[in-house]
């Protein structure tokens, strides 16, 4: 099996961004992945999301680790450059890659088994470290390549393809994101696109890591009755308490909404990140809150979707470190090596 | 009474966390101002305070550097191990106690002469403060043996005065301690002894340096700018001194701002991690761990192995198996670092010996990491990444360039046609690689730990595998011609003897003492694996090799056997793994013994 290059035709009248590119120049090879599987959809919605933006598609980092979502970077962005890593060790790889070109737009893609299983260690301290990127789980709940395991997310009672309840709590990133001091926490759904493109629009232009926990429905092993992750039961459970609207420097900002529900933030470079309240009583930027909220909805058996907390003002790892503005990796002799004169006084020392 | 200038074993037993690291520095260093060469050894516990300490300093004003069985002078200042202590002192040699309390009867040896000096009462009077006086006892023996062994006043004083610059306060009191142990001396004892030090000429312009300091410098001189590590005993300090000396040689003029990246991880796969992911976009990176690591960070060498990403590692061994003696020494991680991971994988390895081929190895292999697309591991130990060792001055040559390897430029792949990542286009193994980011249509791909074409495409085609895993096996040829060669001495004998690394140490004194026997060996020390033509020549050309290292299995000469094809027989084994470090003696007497046992002609024998 070799992966499959879509046709280079296209549509003439196929709309043209600030860039000059069209839709299909941030796509990728053909998925792999089973006809209806939710990754795809979020793999489109990256491509959407990138395209609007009129990001230049080969100044990314793909990053991912292994299962079905690990694979996903294929099948977007192919003037980006992609590693597809080891199991639950996207974040470590991701990291190295951030602190050796700080320019690069980080894509980490990850799925629940490598995130909250074998990852999970990694997971928690690229939160801590506070990373530039977008990090993206393919959260389904299941173990798709070895064919339906339970997951660590699955929720307690969520039953298998053949009936058989999960006996364990389930982990909750968002949760542990929100605890850990991520700087930008979000849920969505792989099924409602108009609610994930303007997150990971938002995500992308946000300084410091960027986490989407995206429910993405397993068609193959998790998409039954009985699943707290198929496509009928996060749809009747999600409850949307932010939405997000990326607005690019030049739009005219437009209010629509009611005053007091909605809150425009300055992003990088001019643009607007506006945020729409549905529920009057929720804070984004309030931590403690978004996590009880998201902790007692969870009780009720309530998806809490949307942009559940945002610091505009964080600081990224490399503020944190102090690290000069280029590139780590376009330095040379001249920058890095401090030559035989201050060896001589190293040497000295050591007399 | 004749006297000995320049040539004993001195031990001091502490307590660890008394405070007398200092103290004990300082005597190592007066001898080597003096011009002594001086070999320290640290010999501690896996523990912060109260567990029993050695500090052994080798004086030889032969050069001698490897560990010598035996001790011409104890200090005891541990009481825990008073026993073992005055045991350890060779018949003729020197006790040198407090008496304030007299020694108990049960433990005095007539074999050996006893120098008391009052040192806890002498100090009643001086130091009002308890704790002061515990910690100027260090300086006091200090003192006292100064004048002892004939140490020159004005050296350890003038270390007192540097030492505690900006602390002028504590000057004065240290001086006097010194003093206060030196008149009694004087004034009580037969001072000097019959064993005692001289000014000499024989350290030259050498520096007295930790191989762990010299690894952290030379990363620096070698263009690393992303390290990662996870703190592990005893390759630490690696990463420590990185960082203090990145903190002075890498900061940016205008901003003030890092011109490096140091993260300490969450564990040693996350640091390997970060090391491949900055490697893969194109900055140097390098880790630190020690043997435990290496088995950690296995699943991830194996990525970096099969998709070819550079990376350089730092194993200083210990102990093992397992958590083993995480402060004692060996060399026992050669196999499982040659092979680290899962599937036909294997790695570059160095043996760096002395301070200083840490520092030129520390770039070299930022270098071949680059030229060769895969991980580099550094072999050090405990014994030289721990302990201060006599070597050559650091040195930088200005002309040098780093070898970036094959890294295509957009201009470069504008004028290219066709780019396959895993294309072998020179016939030497190596492809080239873009960093991400390079140009706008060409050059990107995608790097993966599966089978791939040589277009980097995901492939399950049984030809394609073959054809990249016999591609990876033309690199590895390749590699054989970069590494660093074998350091080579043959004569004329039929025996060899093959070496690495800390083993080297102890290896010149080893052959003074066998030659009188009637043995002379001619010498070969591994620097690099794979090995190089010149490794099959001197084995070769030799009837028997004894192959010496620091571990029980033989891990070198198995090394030697399955990848270098040499007879099993013509290979003798001679291992050390206690855990201290290898001395002459018992390479001497090891060779002795298979000689004897094998009934093999000596020069001597053979002469007559």
């Amino acid at each position: 099996m070799t992966f499959v290059a879509k046709p280079k035709a296209h549509h003439p009248k196929l709309p043209l961004n600030e860039i000059g590119l069209t839709r299909r120049d941030y796509e990728g090879s053909v998925s792999t992945l089973c006809a209806g599987c939710g990754h795809d959809s979020v793999s489109a919605a990256i491509v959407q999301a990138c395209a609007e933006l009129s990001l230049p598609p080969h100044r990314f980092a793909k990053v991912s680790g292994i299962g079905c979502s690990s694979k996903t970077p294929s099948y977007f962005l192919n003037k980006s450059h992609g590693l597809n890593s080891v199991h639950g060790r996207m974040p470590s790889v991701m990291t190295g890659s951030n602190l050796a070109n700080r320019e690069l737009y980080c894509v980490g893609v990850s799925g629940d088994g490598d995130s909250a299983s074998i990852g999970l260690g990694q997971f928690a301290h690229i939160v801590r470290r506070r990373i530039n990127m977008l990090y993206i789980v393919d959260n389904n709940g299941t173990y798709g390549l070895t064919k339906g395991q339970f997951s660590a997310t699955n929720d307690k009672g969520s039953t298998s393809k053949k009936g058989v309840p999960n006996l364990y709590e389930p982990i909750d990133l968002v949760s542990m994101a929100l605890q850990l001091g991520a700087t930008f926490v979000a849920r969505s759904f792989s099924g409602d696109k108009h609610q994930l493109v303007p997150l990971i629009k938002a995500g992308l232009r946000h300084k410091g890591m960027a986490f989407i926990d995206v429910i993405s429905p397993c068609v193959a092993f998790n998409n039954h009755a009985g699943s707290t992750k198929s496509y009928d039961h996060v749809r009747a459970h999600m409850q949307n308490v932010v939405n997000a609207d990326y607005i690019p420097e030049h739009d005219e900002i437009t209010a629509d909404y009611k005053p007091g529900s909605r809150e425009d933030i300055d992003m990088p470079g001019g643009s607007t990140l506006r945020l729409y309240k549905l529920d009057d009583q929720y804070d984004p930027h309030d931590r403690v809150g978004a996590l009880n909220y998201v902790q007692r909805s969870a009780e009720t058996g309530d998806v809490v979707t949307g942009l559940l907390y945002v610091d505009p003002k964080a600081a990224d790892c490399h503020d944190v470190m102090d690290t000069i503005r280029k590139p780590l990796n376009e330095l040379d002799e001249a920058d890095l090596c401090p030559g035989q004169n201050p060896l001589d006084s190293i040497n000295a020392g050591f007399r | 009474m004749s006297v000995s200038y320049n040539d004993f074993v001195i031990r001091f037993a502490n307590v660890n966390g008394s405070g007398s690291a200092s103290a004990n520095g300082m005597f190592a260093k007066a001898l080597f101002r003096m011009g002594i060469p001086v070999a320290t050894r640290n010999i501690f516990p896996s523990n912060i305070q109260g567990l029993p300490t050695w500090f052994e300093v080798r004086v030889s004003e032969e050069g001698y550097m490897g560990r010598r069985e035996g001790v011409d002078i104890m200090v005891p200042m541990n009481a825990e191990t008073l026993v073992e202590d005055i045991a350890s002192v060779k018949p003729g040699g020197y006790l040198v106690y407090d008496n304030s309390k007299p020694l108990p009867k049960h433990l005095r040896r007539d074999d050996i002469h006893e120098v008391g000096i009052p040192i806890a009462t002498m100090l009643l009077p001086e130091f009002s403060d308890p704790k002061q006086r515990s910690l100027f006892k260090n300086i006091t023996y200090l003192g006292a043996l100064s004048g002892l062994l004939n140490i020159e006043f004005d050296v350890i004083t003038g270390m007192v005065a540097t030492q505690y610059k900006g602390k002028d306060a504590l000057i004065a009191p240290n001086i006097r301690a010194l003093e206060i142990g030196r008149q009694y001396a004087y004034d009580y004892l037969d001072a000097p002894l019959p064993i005692q030090v001289r000014r000499s000429d024989k350290v030259g312009d050498r520096i007295m340096v930790d191989g762990n300091a010299a690894a952290g410098l030379g990363s620096i001189y070698g263009g690393a700018t992303v390290c990662a590590w996870y703190p592990i005993t005893p390759s630490t300090s690696v990463a420590e001194a990185f960082e203090q000396h990145a903190n002075r040689l890498r900061i940016d003029t205008e901003t003030g701002q890092k011109k490096f990246a140091i993260i300490q991880a969450e564990d040693e796969l996350a640091a390997i991690g970060i090391v491949i992911g900055a490697a893969w976009n194109g900055a140097r990176s390098f880790t630190a761990t020690s043997g435990p690591g290496v088995s950690l960070m296995s699943e991830f060498l194996g990525l970096a192995y099969f998709a070819e990403i550079p990376a350089v590692l730092w194993d200083i061994q210990r102990a093992g198996p397992s958590t083993g003696m995480p402060t004692r020494t060996q060399q026992s991680d050669v196999l499982s670092a040659a092979f680290a991971s899962h599937g036909d994988t294997k790695h570059p390895l160095l043996f760096p010996s002395t301070p200083k081929e840490c520092f030129d190895f520390a770039a070299d292999a930022l270098d071949l990491a680059d030229r060769l697309q895969t991980p580099i591991i550094v072999l050090s130990d405990l014994e030289l990444g721990m302990n201060d060792n006599l070597s050559e001055p650091f040195e930088w040559d200005e002309t040098r360039r780093y070898d970036r390897g094959k890294v295509l430029s957009a201009d470069d792949l504008d004028q290219l046609d066709v780019f396959g990542r895993y294309l072998d286009v020179d016939g030497d193994g190596i492809g080239y690689r873009t960093y991400p980011g390079t140009h706008p249509d060409k050059g990107a791909f995608f790097t993966r730990g599966t089978s791939r074409d040589e277009f980097a495409a995901y492939t399950e085609s049984p030809e394609a595998y073959q054809r990249n895993m016999e591609r990876l096996l033309k690199k590895w040829d390749t590699a054989k011609t970069l590494v660093p060669a074998a350091e080579i001495s043959s004569g004329k004998s039929r025996v060899g003897v093959l070496y690495y690394g800390t083993t080297a140490l102890p290896m010149p004194e080893a052959l003074d003492l066998l030659e009188p026997e009637g043995v002379v060996l001619d010498t070969c020390r591994i620097r690099a694996f794979p090995f190089g033509e010149e490794v099959k020549a001197f084995i070769d050309g030799h009837e028997l090799v004894f192959v010496v290292e620091q571990n029980r299995d033989a891990q070198m000469r198995t090394l030697l056997i399955t990848e270098g094809d040499f007879s099993p027989a013509k290979l003798v084994r001679v291992n050390y793994y206690a855990g201290l470090s290898i001395s002459a003696d018992f390479i001497q007497q090891s060779v002795l013994d298979y000689f004897q046992e094998n009934k093999l002609p000596r020069l001597t024998e053979v002469k007559s």
